[in-house]
């Protein structure tokens, strides 16, 4: 957290200024190492291993929160009898599908409702179009009436499921697969454990590479279901911290960027599945169930108003025909996959430089190279759109700068200073910024891009008569124009618009509760409704935290509903008492209003005038099925999840299974990796041998990348700029002194690093701050590379995303990029076309031959 | 109290001849927030205008500017530092207990370090040797205590240390402001001159290049910039502070490593901190140029290190060379009355 968030580090150094006491896990010893009480080396990628030893702690000794688990958890409900575990199948859990990789899910499903499962021709298409998870997000179909045993002893019940489950995940078990000593962790499990409760919460923090792992979404459901057995959500300090990587990563999950997802998590419709506007909706609203997405029409509606105005009505469904719809994978691996196979014509990158800061590089630049055209909008001539000129397939050969047929258009961007707007950062909260000075030259922003682009693309279309055009016809365009040259549109305008309004008045809603499936509200992103309260910007509040109360509620806005904390019903007991003064945040209040309300410090994450003791009646649904005791309003039972029954395409509970890449086999399971990751099986895009595969031992070595505090990402932003680059000048690789001993690397010396997709160089720093671990019984290696270095820019070197391939997790799509293996050696790499006999050397000897496929299931050994 | 503004303790802009001066104003750096970002380094970059120092990777763990130079007016020093107790003194004990890791590497990678050579654009820079020595000295097992000055045994031949107990120490280094400050003192062109604020400021239109001031500061601060020959240092942002604004590194400083504010009250502020530190079990945290009767009558800029000085380069004990000068001019005077008197004696003899 300190190397790639010093700014939001100083919260910590603020916590153990005041008694916190800090621990890190990591494979290296980063800054963050140098400022924790306790600093933990673990292997990359045995997390799962390392926190289901933490549960097996909590269970195995009761120390869970028994009262938060009882009343706001699923413990009490009784899975299906045909559920079987991984402990049970040898890593796989019951319903796997040999044939589409994926599981048919009906057994996962609370007992009484396998009938409304997905099977696994729906798991499959989940995979496709990442949509698993919204499954969970927007809660499942799950009716009220699930068979519970409170007393937590029925052996069907989750918490008996998570026990069994987790029972063999001791610290020796740890110790084995991590390279943990028990003693050391014992000591993380008691701090957490000790540090947890009604008195007290502890907050799991994470920075975003934990999730870029092949089972990336299991290790965040891992920490999730810590949490919520030692009642750490909801809570002040409690928490889940998920530590966004750039400056306004969140909003552009908020307001996506992403292929599966439209403004509000709303989901991108499926051709074929969500052929009609009430398809869709229904998808995400479950008529049947209970929680906050029972009023998802009005979100669309509302999002569908504010895209067509007034083209937008009830009888043409508010123009859900002429939203695009999935056909299948539209990540951005499969795009660039598709670019090679000549599928896709044009490419916009925007603030973005995948020719070095994206899994597998080669395959990035020899995409960008088959495209009619790339427009690359960003502050320098960044790697991305230079790799046709002097990018390293053109040393090797491969790529012609004369014959490279992709037409490049580099348009200058505004900075973050020469330009206004909001920033959504970790905690979902919106800053308004200023702008500070004009942008220079032709840079102008990204608001101001995309408005002149829509513009002439709805001028050239005007008088289309293609059906295909007439969404983009009926787009509201219609934004006024501002500055010395008049024509930039207001961020301003642009945050009335997501905030959203009355359609018959203009005046801006007070949050999302107000929004109507009527088509007479219009808003832009439902959860961020209330942004644009009152008419004023509650984003650009800045009253010094100093002058108000710990909470700072006159600082920025938060998402949903300015609520700085979500789930906060959870911080107080069942009857809506405080779980104790210490902790006290938000609570019931008898007396308040007519007949009582919630107040606190932070805005209730619960109808405010609905009683603890509030029960719904029999038939009840959406928000009126929420009972007085749901804390987790958004799932479908109310509940927070240490079992999910649906929604996740991996398994119902986190299971360890080794890295697509690891030099270990399994100890635990036959099953050596994630049966249901997302692969592209192609030659070129190889995966080294792993056990129990043969081969293995040609890439002995762990690998990971991150990121320095002195760059940031792939260098655009940093390696351009003296003062940064003289930080950190060179392209380097942080080897234990073990390591260099072994394979004879000095320090300041060049180092090769090989994989199957590439091979490349850097200096050597030869430093305690790693160590080998000792992992099932030998010694094992792994060494550390920054991801910064591209080929343009004041300092330049060799990029480490080119040494990692394409395997993503199953739910998401996140690329396996923390951790692979690899080979090291002494000195320089082959420079030019040497390069490419000395990777098929390597390849050769690893038998990664024409024709060989990993099996997505371990077979059997002898 | 001296009879003189050569040593001892005295608050120097009024001594300098400013009459209602400002409280002296100055730096504490507390080492023990300090995550290493270097968000000081280039702030003061940005709003001084100082040249970047080169592209060379040192090797110095994260440390790649290499010291406090004419281009480098804040410098942040990263100190690997395998220790042979027990632990004590290290937020992270037993950080590498139970691994399979072997002797340490830094004091070897310090030296090969220091060999590499770096051009930092300035005269005299960052002389290599002494870095290397500094470095290695900080693996040295319990014994003798290293005092920055070369042993008898070569750098890199100091007995593996075991690395079960790490720490990785980091330190934003800057110009100390003394009290008694030995640049200002030699300067024959005053174009060092002390401010109202008590800090001491170069000032670049009148300073010829003479480079008197280099070896006159006990620190080794004052660098001269390559190329244009003028000696360049931390100004405590004077052109900041005259209208009340935060000198740019500490105020990008994220976690108040860098505090800058009225001397008097930084030092009770660090005296509370030392005090909670050892409360908390740090017992080797302790101030380093806060003492107004030490050699320099005290620093401007102070700090709270978590170990000797010499670990982070520091000079234990540093005095001002200008200390002795009314030693040196009685001891003249005294050379001068004795030939005097023996001038007159043997006049006298002549005559007897």
């Amino acid at each position: 957290m300190a190397e790639a968030h010093p700014v939001g580090f100083q919260w910590v150094v603020e916590a153990k200024k005041r008694g916190a006491e800090i621990i890190h896990v990591d494979p290296r010893f980063t800054r963050t190492s140098a400022l924790a009480h306790t600093y933990v080396p673990v292997r990359a990628g045995a997390d799962i291993v390392f926190l289901g030893g933490v549960i097996n702690y909590i269970l195995s000794n009761e120390l869970d929160f028994r009262e938060y688990v009882l009343a706001y958890t699923n413990a009490s409900m009784l899975v299906s009898e045909d559920f079987q575990d991984t402990e049970d199948l040898d890593g796989l859990f019951s319903g796997y599908d040999p044939e589409k990789n994926v599981y048919d899910q009906t057994t996962w499903q609370y007992q009484g409702q396998q009938h409304t499962a997905q099977d696994a021709g729906d798991a499959a298409e989940d995979r496709e179009t990442a949509s698993g998870l919204e499954q969970e997000s927007h809660g499942p179909p799950i009716p009220a009436d699930v068979p519970r045993d409170p007393t937590l002893r029925d052996p069907r019940c989750v918490y008996q499921v998570l026990k069994r489950h987790y029972a063999r995940y001791t610290p020796e078990v740890v110790e084995q697969v991590c390279g943990v000593p028990p003693e050391k962790f014992l000591k993380v499990c008691e701090a957490w454990t000790r540090n947890s409760g009604r008195e007290r919460t502890t907050a799991l923090v994470y920075s975003v590479g934990w999730t870029q792992h092949s089972v990336g979404v299991q290790y965040i459901r891992t920490g999730a279901i810590i949490q919520l057995l030692l009642g750490n959500m909801g809570r002040p300090g409690g928490g889940v911290m998920a530590l966004r990587g750039h400056a306004s990563i969140q909003g552009s999950t908020d307001i996506p960027t992403l292929f599966n997802l439209l403004p509000g998590y709303l989901p991108m419709p499926v051709a074929g599945t969500h052929d009609s506007f009430r398809q869709w909706v229904d998808s995400i609203r479950h008529p049947d169930q209970k929680g906050f997405w029972a009023n998802a029409e009005s979100y669309a509606v509302s999002l569908l108003k504010a895209y067509f105005g007034d083209a937008a009505t009830a009888e043409n469904d508010w123009g859900f025909d002429w939203l695009p719809k999935l056909t299948g994978d539209h990540g951005t691996y499969q795009q660039v996959l598709d670019m090679i196979d000549g599928k896709i014509k044009g490419y916009f990158l925007l603030g973005q430089n995948p020719a070095v800061g994206s899994a597998h590089g080669k395959a990035q630049r020899l995409g960008m190279a088959n495209l009619d055209w790339l427009v690359v909008r960003d502050l320098f001539m960044i790697e991305s759109a230079e790799f046709w000129k002097n990018g390293p397939e053109v040393a090797t050969g491969e790529l012609v700068p004369e014959e490279c047929r992709t037409e490049v258009f580099v348009v200058p961007a505004a900075s973050h200073v020469e330009k206004e707007g909001t920033f959504t950062q970790t905690q979902r909260m919106l800053q308004w910024r200023e702008k500070a000075v004009e942008p220079p030259g032709d840079c102008r922003s990204e608001l101001w891009f995309f408005y002149h682009l829509g513009r002439m693309v709805k001028e050239r279309l005007a008088s289309s008569q293609d059906p295909r055009d007439r969404g983009l016809q009926a787009l509201t365009w219609d934004y006024p124009l501002y500055g010395e040259r008049h024509d930039e549109p207001s961020g301003e305008d642009v945050l009335k618009e997501i905030n959203g309004y009355d359609v018959a008045t203009g005046a801006p809603v007070p949050g999302f509760t107000a929004l109507k499936a009527d088509g007479s509200t219009a808003c832009g992103c439902w959860i961020y409704a209330g942004v644009y309260k009152d008419g004023v910007n509650q984003a650009a509040r800045r009253k010094p935290g100093a002058e108000q109360d710990w909470v700072a509620r006159e600082w920025g806005w938060v998402w949903p509903a300015d609520r700085r904390t979500l789930y906060n019903r959870a911080s107080a007991d069942p009857d809506g008492r405080p779980w104790s003064e210490r902790k006290k945040y938000v609570w019931w209040d008898p007396d308040a209003g007519e007949a009582g309300e919630w107040t606190g410090y932070d805005v209730p994450d619960f109808e405010k005038t609905k009683p603890p003791s509030y029960r719904p009646p029999e038939g009840a649904t959406g928000v009126a099925a929420i009972s007085g005791d749901d804390a987790f309003i958004m799932q479908g039972d109310g509940k927070g999840w240490l079992y999910a029954p649906s929604g996740l395409i991996d398994g119902p509970l986190p299971t360890h299974y080794e890295s697509v890449e690891s030099p270990v086999r399994n100890p635990l399971y036959r099953q050596q990796a994630n049966p249901t990751r997302k692969l592209y099986d192609r030659t070129d895009n190889l995966v080294n041998p792993s056990p129990p595969e043969e081969h293995a031992e040609v890439f002995p070595f762990i690998f990971s990348t991150s990121r320095l505090t002195e760059h940031h990402t792939a260098g655009g932003m940093s390696r351009q700029l003296a003062y940064l680059s003289e930080l950190q000048p060179a392209m380097f690789v942080e080897v234990s002194p073990e390591l260099a001993a072994l394979r004879g690397l000095d320090h300041l010396g060049w180092a090769t690093i090989v994989t199957a997709r590439s091979a490349i160089e850097a200096r050597v720093l030869v430093t305690d701050r790693l160590t080998p671990l000792r992992i099932d019984g030998r010694t094992v290696h792994q060494v550390w590379l920054p991801y910064h270095f591209g080929f343009s820019g004041l300092v330049t070197g060799d990029a480490a995303n080119d040494l990692i391939g394409i395997t993503l997790d199953p739910n998401v799509l996140i690329q396996e990029s923390k951790v692979g293996t690899c080979d090291m050696r002494p000195g320089r790499r082959p420079e030019g076309p040497e390069l490419l006999p000395f990777l098929a050397g390597y390849r050769r000897r690893a038998g990664l031959d024409p024709g060989h496929h990993t099996p997505m299931l371990t077979p059997p050994e002898d | 109290m001296p009879s003189n503004s050569l040593y001892g303790p005295l608050d120097p802009a009024p001594d300098a001849g400013y009459t209602d001066a400002p409280p002296r104003m100055g730096f504490f750096t507390d080492t023990s927030v300090c995550i290493g970002c270097k968000a000081c380094e280039v702030a003061c970059k940005e709003w001084n205008g100082v040249p970047d120092d080169g592209f060379n990777l040192l090797g110095m763990s994260y440390d790649n500017t290499g010291g406090l130079t004419a281009n480098s007016w804040r410098h942040v020093a990263f100190i690997e530092q395998p220790r042979a107790s027990s632990g004590a003194g290290t937020d992270t004990p037993g950080a590498f207990a139970g691994t399979p890791a072997g002797p340490s590497a830094s004091a070897h990678s310090a030296v090969v370090a220091a060999s590499a050579g770096q051009d930092t654009g300035t005269d005299p820079g960052v002389p290599p040797a002494v870095d290397a020595l500094a470095a290695a000295g900080t693996v040295a097992p319990p014994g003798p205590q290293f005092l920055g000055m070369p042993g008898h045994d070569l750098p890199g031949r100091i007995p593996d240390a075991p690395r079960t107990d790490f720490r990785w120490l980091m330190m934003s280094n800057v110009c100390k402001h003394c009290t008694h400050a030995g640049c200002l003192d030699v300067c024959p062109t005053g174009a060092l001159f002390r401010t109202e604020f008590g800090t001491v400021v170069v000032q670049e239109d009148i300073c010829n290049g003479c480079g008197y001031c280099i070896p006159a500061c006990p620190y080794g601060v004052i660098d001269q910039r390559q190329g244009d020959g003028r000696a360049w240092k931390c100004t405590m942002c004077y052109d900041r502070i005259g209208d009340g604004l935060t000198p740019a590194c500490a105020k990008a400083c994220p976690t108040e490593s860098i505090q800058y504010g009225e001397l008097s009250e930084l030092r009770e502020r660090a005296a509370t901190r030392v005090a909670a530190l050892h409360e908390q079990g740090v017992g080797e945290a302790r101030l380093y140029g806060h003492d107004e009767n030490d050699g320099v009558g005290g620093d401007g800029a102070f700090f709270l290190l978590l170990d000797e000085p010499e670990v982070y380069g520091l000079p234990p004990d540093p005095v001002v060379p200008t200390k002795n000068l009314p030693a040196m001019w009685r001891r003249a005077g005294l050379a001068a009355l004795t030939m005097a008197a023996a001038v007159v004696v043997a006049a006298a003899g002549r005559r007897r």
